[in-house]
């Protein structure tokens, strides 16, 4: 039978790619080992060897093709003895695309049955307009990656102070390639590549930035900048108030944050949470990339030290972002994402990617979810909870962080507070689950939340 | 193959015990009488460390780090610096604040709890006491990179202890700041004792200084209790990092005399004989006799030098005593350079709560 030679991934989070090179053509002899093309992504470029032997019957995808989804069939190899022509006539939907690993993490909602729910009332679906994009203005779509690297390229010609230093930042261009381009840019003085040393250039960084510098610090991921804690809290947090206001730092620690796609325990914890309790630190995590690029410029013009937590399953997902000269969106605002009068679901970060799918999901049974966007963890806008939380009286927390002392815990004990007398149900959190990532890929899919599982917690606030 | 690494240290001393001179003195000392500041901010030194233990153990200040022994480490460094150098203190290391300009009173309010005291008059690019153990020593990398980028021939000057040459931000630093070549002077206040783990349980490593060579950085042994030598030694290693050719560590060997801290008793884990040895090579005693020999100094001389020196260590401490405690609003001062508007309820709340308790 011939053998479909797919598009591989470089990463579990690759999810598509440019079949840079051929090197090889229809009809050449194929030998396990052979190098058969060159597959290129925004991280890397990879060499694609040959597994079976056999005569390349076909190619499917010409070379310079880009965006090739990872796992669609590329070539055909028929074996010693098949018949090429036969092999060759074989499209590539003849066969079905074996299930990508990473897929286990992707967080496919569950349908909710749209069929069974016809007799509900329709409810038109009213998206917010940002109020702080001015009507008609131009919107370009962009990833967070090229936000996140638009923001600090602005900021950084804006501002001769503003550096980028962490590991692998300046010649690779970043882990996750979100410093694209800055090198070449800015040169080796201002984007600073640094030994493995996360406490050291931590540490290095804040002591700049008591000198007068503004860094940008970058963490391969925050679970490395765990090694850095010490320095985050200890240094940049309370110096200013441990000098009696004589020394602070206008600094930023940002990185990728919390689960990406089966990365284990130690390489997918999120920190909100944590970073969110110290005294000293503002804590943003976006989720749009127009949050993440008016945020991140917010964080790097900030005196104070700034945690922006990003996320990389987000990297390379596409938004729509306005078009403006010098585009900041404010550190301590909330944005109401989606309007409702139901029910209130709060998240941040990737979270709002299953809230505002249970949103959708609650609109076609009829139930209209406001969805408010944190956007910052600390300082919390809880006006904005609250303000919603009296017109819809019910309220879902929503984050991948674990539960026990979580921000839904602490949202619960705010609106208990502020706004006892207006929740009609009590306030439900949907987490992860409270235990280490595990590294299977089911178990994985079933620690995170899902839409499912916010949907559910809606319809209990709602008691349906 | 094998490779082998050459260790060579050399540990600088001009002043014996008794005060007579080994080798050529360094252009600096060459007139005796020029070394009668540095005697006198040792003396200083003295004054106000006992001054400090004194407060401490009458319950009006809290717990103090005497530097009583190693005086001449933090003068050494300090008066080789320049103004626009940049000090970044452990500690212990009241004796450099003092030369740099950082007051007693300050002082006294800092080690009293008020964190006002940091907030210093002069010396304001100076970082301020370091109390977690080697966490400075990273910062100190990053305030040489900034003075280098800064175009400043100006150099980070970074003190910590033995001990904190067992930590991964000694290492880090040090690793970074040889990278880099940046201009920066790591001194380590080699007192022998981590609060009570002798230097010999700290590394098997001959001397601190030789840590340097792994960093590709200078290393250089100073005999701590010699001002003469400390001073000669920073003099040098600042020469080189204005030059452009990175950074050194210096290890300064001293004793620590007192206890670690007024909180601690050192009495219980070290030998009274032990500390008596290490009485005949302290700093202060040596220096005099030099001056007396070569510099004219007279018993007089010394007697109105103390006198001047404990006036105006009373008046620090009367001064200290006198300052009001910070205002209960304080308390959300200096957090953020603004306070975000979800803290201010939080401050009403205690300025009023105050209100109803005076």
């Amino acid at each position: 039978m011939p053998t479909q030679i797919l598009m591989p991934a470089l990463s579990p989070t690759m999810e598509e790619g440019t079949l840079a090179k051929w090197l090889v053509k229809e009809g050449d002899e194929i030998r396990s080992g052979d190098v058969i093309a060159e597959i290129e992504t925004d991280k890397a470029t990879m060499e694609v060897e040959a597994v079976d032997e056999g005569t390349l019957a076909r190619i499917f995808v010409n070379e310079g093709t880009e965006n090739v989804a990872v796992n669609t069939p590329i070539a055909v190899i028929a074996a010693d003895g098949e018949d090429v022509s036969a092999a060759a006539a074989d499209g590539p939907a003849a066969t079905p695309a074996a299930e990508p690993i990473h897929e286990a993490a992707e967080q496919v909602p569950s349908a909710p049955a749209l069929s069974e729910v016809s007799t509900a009332p329709e409810i038109e679906a009213s998206t917010a307009v940002d109020p702080e994009i001015p009507a008609g203005t131009e919107m370009v779509e962009t990833t967070i990656r090229e936000a996140l690297r638009d923001a600090m390229a602005e900021e950084m010609r804006r501002d001769d102070e503003v550096f980028l230093m962490g590991e692998e930042v300046a010649e690779y261009q970043g882990a996750y390639k979100v410093s694209q381009g800055l090198l070449d840019e800015f040169g080796p003085r201002r984007v600073v590549d640094t030994p493995i040393t996360e406490h050291g250039f931590a540490g290095i960084a804040v002591g700049a930035g008591f000198g007068g510098l503004k860094p940008i610090v970058e963490f391969m991921t925050f679970n490395f900048a765990m090694q850095a804690i010490d320095h985050i809290l200890n240094s940049a947090a309370k110096t200013l108030y441990m000098s009696g206001g004589q020394m602070g730092c206008s600094i930023v620690f940002r990185g990728p944050n919390g689960a990406a796609a089966r990365v284990a325990a130690q390489h997918s914890q999120d920190y909100a949470t944590w970073y969110a309790q110290i005294p000293g630190l503002k804590v943003v995590q976006p989720y749009s990339a127009a949050d993440a690029k008016g945020l991140l410029k917010s964080a790097i013009r900030d005196p104070n030290p700034v945690v922006f937590l990003e996320n990389e399953i987000l990297y390379g997902k596409t938004f729509e972002i306005p078009k403006l000269d010098d585009w900041s969106v404010p550190i301590g605002k909330a944005k109401v994402a989606r309007s409702g009068t139901d029910v209130t679901i709060v998240s941040f970060g990737i979270g709002m990617t299953y809230a505002l799918g249970a949103a959708e999901a609650l609109n076609s049974e009829g139930i209209s979810a406001e969805v408010v966007d944190l956007r910052t963890i600390r300082p919390m806008d809880l006006a904005t909870v609250i303000e919603s939380v009296q017109k819809t009286n019910r309220c879902v927390t929503v984050e991948e962080g674990w539960p026990v002392c979580s921000i839904g815990s602490e949202i619960a004990a705010q609106l208990m507070t502020h706004a006892f007398d207006h929740l009609d149900a009590p306030v439900m959190r949907v987490a992860g689950k409270d235990v280490p990532m595990p590294y299977a890929a089911n178990l994985e899919k079933l620690a995170l939340p899902n839409v499912d599982e916010v949907l559910q917690a809606a319809k209990a606030a709602l008691y349906v | 193959m094998t490779f082998k690494t050459g260790c060579e240290i050399t540990c600088h001393k001009f002043l014996n015990e008794d005060g007579s001179v080994v080798g050529i003195l360094p252009e600096f000392a060459r007139d005796a009488r020029e070394m009668v500041p540095l005697y006198r901010a040792m003396l200083l030194t003295r004054s106000f460390d006992e001054k400090a233990v004194a407060l401490q153990r009458t319950g009006r200040l809290g717990t103090y780090a005497s530097s009583l022994g190693q005086e001449a480490v933090g003068v050494g460094v300090a008066a080789a610096m320049r103004a626009d150098d940049v000090l970044l203190p452990s500690f212990r290391e009241q004796s450099a604040m003092l030369w740099r300009g950082v007051g007693m009173t300050e002082l006294l309010l800092y080690w009293g709890g008020d964190e006002r005291g940091s907030d210093f008059t002069d010396a304001r690019h100076d970082f301020p006491i370091c109390v977690p153990v080697a966490t400075h020593l990273p910062h100190a990398v990053g305030a040489a990179f900034a003075l280098h980028r800064a175009k400043s021939d100006a150099v980070a000057v970074a003190i910590a202890g033995d001990g904190a040459t067992s930590k991964g931000d000694f290492y880090e630093a040090i690793n970074a700041a040889g990278l880099w070549r940046l201009p920066a002077v790591f001194v380590i206040n080699n007192n022998q004792w981590a609060i009570s783990v002798p230097r010999a349980k700290q590394t098997a490593a001959e001397t601190l200084a030789q840590k340097a060579i792994a960093a590709g950085i200078e290393g250089i042994q100073v005999d701590g209790n010699d001002v003469i030598a400390v001073r000669h030694v920073v003099s040098q290693a600042l020469k080189r990092a204005r030059r452009g050719e990175g950074a050194s560590l210096i290890e300064a060997v001293t004793y620590r005399l007192s206890d670690h801290t007024t909180a601690d008793d050192a009495s219980r884990y070290r030998d009274d004989e032990d500390v008596s040895q290490h009485w005949k090579s302290e700093p202060m005693r040596r220096l005099k006799a030099y001056l007396q020999a070569n510099a004219n100094w007279g018993q007089d001389e010394d007697e109105a030098l103390k006198s001047e020196i404990v006036k105006l260590v009373d008046d620090a401490a009367q001064s200290y005593l006198e300052t009001p405690p910070p205002p209960p609003q304080s308390m959300f001062e200096h957090l953020f350079a603004e306070l975000p508007a979800v803290l201010e309820q939080q401050r009403a709340m205690i300025v009023a709560r105050a209100e109803r308790h005076a």
